[in-house]
């Protein structure tokens, strides 16, 4: 049940998008159209859902205070070495889309084409990072305990940023044909509909879980 | 060198260049910080610093690094820096520093850096790359800034924790006023930026887009 807590939690409640404004960079630049924003929702998705627990399992065995007590040296019993998690996560997740990027290219060269520019992007998108950052902070606060939960956990957060993403972008087709003033069209219209979505996404912040 | 040219690198990103609400970069942790105005002003000052360093450092291996690998040699470098600036924040100003938590390990992702990293830093000399890192720097705190003061100011009648609005106008005190409780929620600052991007854009007819 605990799983499933944190699953519905990651998706709706701290959604990366609506409740942190993580990934906004490519989110107000890829939403234009649903097709791309499917691609790059469903490639977000996938490198969370594997840099979360690689990045979780770095923190229990090598970052985080006592951590290299396996190590069964007394010298490194209680070495921290926390301040060094930004550079091990951002390394773990540049590394890693690198390699997505080559396994698509050789795989499924139509979908490599598909996302273009977006796939090496991937590295610096902020919810990624953020997910990583957040599971620290969890791990910390004891809400995950275990590698099968910080699966859990970045798969749904990787699914609430690809909702967020392909909503907007049905919201912005739509509104090409609308009747906004000039100054507003683009991004200043884009971020008062994310606003409001982000009030109708507060409703869920009721749910208890 | 001319000077003229420096300091348009400085006053560029200010107005019609400004990397958040002309080049929308470094969206992701801007708003966040932004309920307060004190932990704003210290996150433009972090990114600033490190958007500045990162420029120079960049500009100064921009010829040794092949292509291919340079965005991950960007990253440690950027990833070196926002260590310092969190290990320098946790000493310093610590109740800021936990109010920034997790954005403080964002100005690494913070697409600005980034961007002027890649479009600035790789075609010019370390001085210009330098000012240009400065003037982004301002340019991202300029905007938070002003949404922190909004926000601060109508959410909870206050200025960097000083009481702006008078105690007696509250109605807890007899008066008519109430806090907009609206604005210490995160939707709001979305809100505030799509406005001010508006105005904006009204003044620089040449952003609008067609």
């Amino acid at each position: 049940m605990e799983s499933l807590n944190i699953f519905i939690r990651s998706i709706f409640i701290d959604n990366m998008v609506f409740a942190f404004f993580f990934g906004m960079c490519s989110y107000i630049a890829v939403s234009k159209s649903v097709k791309t924003a499917l691609g790059l929702g469903l490639a977000v998705t996938f490198v969370m859902t594997m840099t979360v627990p690689l990045n979780y399992l770095l923190n229990e065995y090598l970052l985080s205070k006592g951590a290299l007590a396996w190590t069964k040296i007394d010298a490194l019993k209680d070495v921290d070495l926390s301040f060094l998690s930004f550079i091990v996560f951002i390394a773990v997740i540049a590394s890693f889309t690198q390699l997505v990027e080559m396994a698509v290219e050789k795989f499924s060269p139509t979908l490599y084409n598909q996302l273009g520019i977006f796939l090496p992007l991937i590295a610096v998108n902020c919810a990624i990072m953020g997910g990583s950052l957040f599971m620290q902070q969890k791990v910390e606060a004891e809400q995950i305990t275990s590698l099968w939960q910080s699966i859990v956990y970045g798969f749904g957060s990787g699914l609430g940023w690809w909702l967020a993403i392909v909503m907007m972008a049905a919201i912005r087709e739509k509104t090409t044909y609308s009747h906004i003033p000039e100054a507003l069209k683009g991004p200043g219209i884009a971020f008062i509909i994310t606003g409001l979505m982000g009030i109708a996404f507060m409703i869920f912040s009721g749910i208890k879980l | 060198m001319s000077s003229v040219k420096n300091l348009k690198y400085l006053t560029g990103p200010l107005n019609a260049n400004n990397p958040v609400i002309v080049q929308i970069l470094g969206i992701c942790s801007a708003l966040a910080v932004t309920v307060k105005l004190k932990p704003a002003i210290v996150m433009g000052l972090s990114v600033m610093v490190v958007t500045a360093f990162a420029n120079l450092v960049m500009s100064l291996l921009r010829k040794g690094i092949p292509s291919r690998i340079r965005i991950i040699v960007q990253l440690v470098v950027i990833a070196a820096l926002v260590i310092l600036v969190d290990q320098f924040l946790k000493a310093y100003v610590y109740d800021v520093s936990k109010q920034l938590s997790v954005y403080v390990g964002l100005i690494i992702t913070n697409c600005i850096i980034m961007g002027r990293v890649e479009a600035f830093a790789l075609g010019n000399k370390p001085w210009a790359s330098f000012l240009d890192g400065i003037g982004n720097g301002l340019g991202y705190a300029s905007i938070l800034v002003t949404v922190a003061f909004f926000r601060e100011l109508f959410g909870s009648g206050q200025l960097l924790g000083f009481q702006i609005i008078p105690e007696s106008w509250y109605a807890a005190d007899g008066g008519f006023y109430y806090n907009n409780g609206l604005m210490l929620f995160p939707p709001m600052a979305l809100i505030l930026v799509g406005c001010i991007i508006w105005i904006h854009r009204s003044y620089n007819k040449d952003l609008q887009e067609k």
